[in-house]
């Protein structure tokens, strides 16, 4: 039988749990709420550049199995890295080609991008084949770390608390300290004033698209420690990861956070109390109430239009 | 005339049969089976060719599983065309895709039927799909074998299923964890939609009714969740003596390594799925699952002597590094279990392999011996493997032959 301690470690567990699930959402999310939030590009395969990491974390994998048997335990932080670079330079290849020919033709973009993601789903698979693979995953990173004898802490989660913190950081200094920052923000609030006043918004719209697309390759890489590497990975995120963008408020990076933070504690709350299924429903029922009575969102920034 | 036919064709059976069990291949002159006798329905036979289809989704979300059958399909039509053919005729395949699209699996279903004519097809894989086509079939005549383990609860003059129904991939299993591993309480899990909600109704049952067992939990989540922490949480509220699983698609990948990583490992817990195959484990990862158990009819590792051929032929023919799983296998049997029956009609008339097919055997079968129940399942039988560091299964357990009972009483 379970008992009062017993209890108190679920209790613990759980809480981790939703914790972890948070971190997941966000490292979703931040790409996109850039690319959304920040451009107003609907961008349908961002799934396809989560997979770019996740297929990079492969390859570098098997590299690495093969002839560097030295980087087996540490390659896969070279990968989150390697990751974050391919997704971009494919995100800035993306603008050039596509995207920059569709800017305030939103629903134009959003059936280009979901073509898109078709064409890069087609060549994961032409590539690496229909079935999925996996990375071996040094052993450290697999593990628990067990406080007490009944608590196991997955490492990989706290890996991804590491990561999503890292990378918030990233982005929030790069917005809110930086020149650069004040440019893209400039040109989110207004284009043609931004335009006027000198700024590139071209190139911050270029740049802007490949950050995001970089972080997305960056999440993918990390979500090979808890999901699947196939060519349709990523698509079994996107829905999830506009969900947090839209409901945080498109243009609100501390909206995207608490959006993430409450969609997932009440998510796993619901989860456990009830039933994986019932509790989806639920969780997406209250965001669908709570945006009828604020459609911007849970946190949006004034601008005079 | 028709009576020379006769003996020529008992003789042909008795050394059809002969060499089905030294497993080489008669060849039968298309002369003796002159096409208008053979084929009196208009299908796409000509004196040399007969034309088949084949129906999976080689794009879209479940290209992951259906291309092992695809595979298996294939090998098994250039062997038999290697042996001669069938009827003296080479067979030619029309492939179609599904594109993992219910409805576009029905149109490609008429186009193959109606104005291709084959005279037959190897296809589907998800329920969803064969329930799109089944009416196709039904409407048209046309013959269907469907290679996947799935739910039971139907049977179809017009369909052949090659894969294990529910109560045969079900039953054997839990009988197994209670005998062996002494479970008393179970915890079901699933993905929500038909198969594993099915399967876990019929394993609730026999779990309560039959080995007077408990189940202490049953949980469903949508296809293509990515967060099974609270379940595992919950697991581990309940700590019940067994887990049954029957986890699909990408779900599956995340499933298990969030066991891992939560530090539920086969030391701890005995786990028992029927939805992991070395196709999935290729997915997942040996190493994230090992020790835990699968119950199937079919493991790559199987020792005996005509899956050594199989596995052989099918790495040679696509790979080293490939893999096989249970639904490729049975995939593998449609073309033969054709064959056979179309040998035993006489004809390729949709009719008459029907009525020719009951208590057809395969003793070349890679799993061993089948034979085709009246029902159109095949009476099979079931084991149980141990997932190994390199992704394959170390078989345990092996029951007698089970009878196919897709409608089982008691159970619904």
């Amino acid at each position: 039988m379970t008992s009062m301690s017993d209890l108190f470690s679920i209790l613990i567990m759980q809480g981790f749990n939703g914790l972890s699930s948070f971190c997941v959402l966000l490292l979703m999310a931040l790409g996109l709420a850039i690319i959304f939030g920040q451009m107003g590009v609907i961008n349908m395969a961002h799934g396809e550049f989560l997979t770019i990491g996740a297929y990079t974390t492969f390859v570098l994998s098997e590299v690495s199995q093969r002839w560097a048997h030295w980087m087996q335990g540490s390659y896969f932080i070279v990968a989150v890295a390697v990751s974050f670079v391919i997704a971009a330079a494919v995100g800035l290849l993306v603008e050039h080609l596509m995207i920059r020919h569709l800017y305030r033709r939103p629903l134009d973009t959003l059936l280009a991008t979901w073509g898109l993601s078709l064409i890069m789903q087609q060549i994961f698979r032409s590539t690496f084949g229909a079935k999925e693979v996996s990375a071996t995953l040094p052993d450290w990173l697999m593990g628990s770390v067990q406080p007490t004898p009944t608590i196991d802490i997955p490492i990989n989660g706290l890996l991804m608390m590491g990561l999503t913190l890292l990378m918030t950081m990233i982005v929030f200094i790069g917005l809110f300290k930086t020149r650069w920052g004040v440019w893209v923000r400039a040109t989110t609030q207004n284009r043609i004033m931004a335009g006027a006043a000198g700024i590139n918004t071209r190139k911050i719209d270029r740049y802007a698209f490949g950050l995001g697309c970089g972080l997305a390759g960056m999440a993918g890489a990390a979500f090979t420690t808890i999901g699947s590497t196939g060519p349709t990975s990523g698509s079994m995120y996107i829905v999830d990861t506009f969900l947090v963008v839209v409901f945080g408020g498109a243009q609100s990076l501390i909206g995207c956070i608490a959006s993430a933070f409450s969609i997932a504690q009440a998510q796993s709350t619901a989860e456990f109390f009830l039933t994986g299924s019932t509790a989806k429903v639920l969780t997406l029922l209250t965001v669908i109430v709570i945006l009828m009575l604020r459609p911007q969102g849970l946190f949006s920034i004034r601008v005079r239009r | 005339m028709g009576n020379r036919q006769y003996t020529y064709r008992s003789k042909l059976f008795s050394a059809l049969s002969a060499a089905c069990a030294l497993g080489i291949a008669t060849a039968a002159v298309a002369a003796d089976y002159p096409t208008a006798k053979v084929n009196t329905t208009g299908l796409a036979v000509t004196d040399t060719e007969v034309t088949v289809g084949q129906l999976h989704s080689a794009t879209g979300t479940m290209a992951i599983s259906e291309t092992g059958s695809i595979q298996a399909e294939r090998l098994a039509i250039d062997q038999i065309n290697a042996s001669g053919g069938i009827l003296g005729r080479k067979i030619k395949i029309i492939q179609e895709d599904g594109a993992s699209d219910w409805p576009t699996f029905a149109e490609k279903a008429k186009k193959l039927l109606i104005s291709d004519k084959v005279a037959t097809v190897f296809g589907c894989w998800t329920s969803a799909s064969r329930k799109a086509v089944l009416p196709v079939f039904e409407k048209e005549n046309g013959l269907l074998y469907y290679p996947t383990f799935y739910e039971g609860l139907e049977q179809s003059k017009n369909v052949f299923y090659t894969g294990q129904e529910a109560t045969q991939q079900i039953l054997a299993g839990l009988d197994w964890l209670v005998k062996e591993k002494k479970a008393k309480t179970f915890f079901l899990i699933g993905s929500d939609y038909i198969w594993p909600r099915t399967s876990n109704k019929i394993a609730r049952k026999h779990i309560e009714n039959v080995l007077k067992g408990t189940v202490v939990g049953e949980e469903y989540y949508p296809l293509g969740h990515t967060q099974f922490g609270s379940l595992i949480n919950k697991i581990k509220l309940k700590k019940p003596d067994a887990i049954y699983a029957i986890v699909v698609g990408g779900s599956n990948v995340s499933f298990y390594k969030q066991l891992k990583a939560a530090g539920v490992t086969s030391a701890k817990q005995t786990l028992l799925t029927i939805s992991v195959t070395e196709d999935e484990l290729l997915g997942i990862g040996g190493e994230n699952m090992v020790g835990f158990y699968a119950a199937m009819k079919y493991f790559q590792s199987l020792d005996n002597p005509n899956n050594k051929k199989f596995v052989e032929a099918f790495k040679a023919k696509y790979g080293a590094k490939s893999v096989i799983g249970d639904v490729t296998q049975a995939g593998y049997l449609g073309p033969w279990l054709w064959k056979a029956a179309v040998e035993k009609a006489g004809s390729f008339d949709v009719d008459k392999v029907v009525a020719a097919s009951p208590n057809i055997e395969l003793k070349t079968a890679p799993e061993g011996y089948v034979k085709l129940h009246p029902n159109h399942h095949l009476w099979s039988k079931l084991r149980i493997g141990q997932v190994e560091l390199n992704g394959q299964f170390k078989v345990l357990y092996e029951s007698g032959l089970i009878e196919p009972n897709p409608f089982p009483k008691g159970y619904q």
